[in-house]
């Protein structure tokens, strides 16, 4: 079981280089705990983020050799390619330093897409009972426990070839809040999603279902969402 | 990150879009030519040629793909979501696949 | 025009939908009709044996202009740096391009 493994870091911001790093090889090693490792033996100035370190917090997002990933639930050995590791803060994010993105952007397009629950007059007083098997209570079960890890967002093109696009974790956002009949805004929240670079925007390219850790797909909520803004527009109701 | 059915699904959509917009113009300036029935049995012998023929069958596939590609998109965009619309892939490309090979087979019949 | 994007879209897909038979019913007719090699008269007799046909190209010449054209936009948005008015109306010179080449080819098989 022992042995090392080469790991090339990014370093510097924007712009930088690849720096390897020899890391000894553990059972049941973590992306993250190589990372960790490099930090703690090798190079205290390398600046990386994480928290809960069992996939629930979303904050150990990186590319590792060039595909974004949840760090803290990806074995080393299921990526490792030829005995190497490549590891890059997130695509389609400002790089801070080193591993580190500014998540700005990424939140900033929950706020655009309006995902926040604006509670009704009805379930501001009182209990709401929502069946388990109500569809709209299933669409919205279906993509609600997103951990905001901004995997999907890296890994979307129509974000790298359109900066504004709302992306698919915002819509996914908007998507369970239209679903939620406590919530009061329908119209507020289909019109924050028919914008210029808003729902539509999305080619069905599917990486953000192919990628989420969490296996939510954003692309269904998206096509959800497109038919709902389709029809209200075609009916003049935005 | 790209490799996947879906994104291949897309480039293949995207890139035969592309090439039918272009062809289009000249596809119908040669229809124009039909006001001279001589001018248009001048290009149609031309385009007889074995390899203008195995160009038109190329054509016809893309016709084929990017319309068949279409109604798979139409359908993840206007239909309930179908946990099926990726083995649609595999249909269209089978579909215009099959409409290539009997474009080839008739224009040689 | 306020949510220009989707209302693009909107035209996109409602000519798609337009498109969907008369491109199945475009590639039948080139199965049949490519046998034994095409000839002008063969065409023409064809489209003038009945005022549906070149009634049906018209239709396909519109839809394809208004598809054809919104497609080319959209990819030259994301994939080149060129954007803005001068595109939207480029956009709108290859529509109308498109529209009166079809409408003559239909004038002409008419």
């Amino acid at each position: 079981m022992t042995g090392t493994l080469k790991v090339e870091i990014w370093r510097g911001a924007e712009e930088g280089h690849f720096e390897a790093f020899e890391v000894p090889t553990q059972p049941s090693q973590t992306v993250l705990d190589l990372v960790t490792y490099v930090q703690r033996k090798l190079d205290p100035s390398l600046a990386y983020r994480f928290a809960c370190r069992v996939g629930v917090c979303g904050s150990c997002a990186m590319m590792v050799n060039g595909t974004p990933r949840w760090t803290c639930r990806t074995h080393v050995n299921k990526v490792a390619a030829e005995g190497k590791v490549r590891i890059a803060p997130l695509r389609n994010l400002p790089v801070i330093k080193d591993l580190a993105t500014d998540m700005a952007p990424f939140f900033d397009r929950m706020q655009e897409a309006k995902g926040r629950f604006v509670p009704s007059e009805a379930a501001a007083k009182d209990v709401a009972v929502v069946p388990p098997d109500d569809p709209k209570r299933k669409e919205a079960a279906a993509g609600i426990e997103c951990i905001g890890c901004a995997v999907c967002h890296s890994a979307c093109d129509v974000v790298a070839w359109r900066p504004d696009y709302l992306g698919p974790a915002a819509l996914n956002r908007a998507w369970t809040l239209v679903n939620d009949v406590r919530d009061g805004d329908r119209q507020g929240h289909l019109a924050a999603v028919a914008v210029d670079a808003g729902c539509h925007a999305c080619h069905s390219h599917q990486s953000c279902a192919e990628h989420c850790p969490v296996g939510l797909n954003p692309s269904r909520s998206i096509a959800g969402l497109k038919q709902l803004v389709l029809w209200a527009a075609v009916r003049g109701e935005l | 990150m790209r490799k996947h059915r879906s994104y291949r699904a897309f480039l293949v959509h995207r890139i035969s879009g592309v090439a039918l917009a272009l062809f289009l113009p000249v596809h119908l300036v040669v229809l124009g030519l039909a006001v001279e029935a001589a001018a248009l049995d001048r290009f149609l012998v031309w385009s007889a040629q074995p390899l203008v023929k195995a160009a038109e069958a190329g054509l016809v596939v893309l016709l084929a793909i990017h319309a068949f590609g279409g109604l798979r998109l139409l359908a993840i965009e206007l239909l309930p979501w179908s946990d099926r619309q990726k083995d649609w892939i595999g249909w269209a490309a089978a579909a215009a696949l099959a409409v290539g090979a009997g474009f080839i087979l008739r224009s040689f019949a | 025009m306020k949510r220009l994007e989707l209302w693009l879209y909107i035209a996109q897909r409602g000519s798609a939908l337009v498109l969907a038979p008369l491109v199945l019913l475009h590639l039948g007719v080139i199965l049949y009709a490519v046998s034994g090699g095409l000839t002008a008269a063969e065409i023409l007799g064809r489209t003038r044996s009945s005022a549906l046909w070149p009634a049906m190209y018209a239709l396909f010449a519109v839809a394809a202009a208004v598809h054809g054209a919104i497609g080319l936009r959209v990819v030259i948005r994301e994939w080149t740096a060129w954007q803005g008015r001068s595109l939207d109306l480029s956009t709108l010179a290859f529509a109308l391009l498109l529209l009166l080449l079809g409408l003559r080819a239909v004038q002409v098989i008419a």
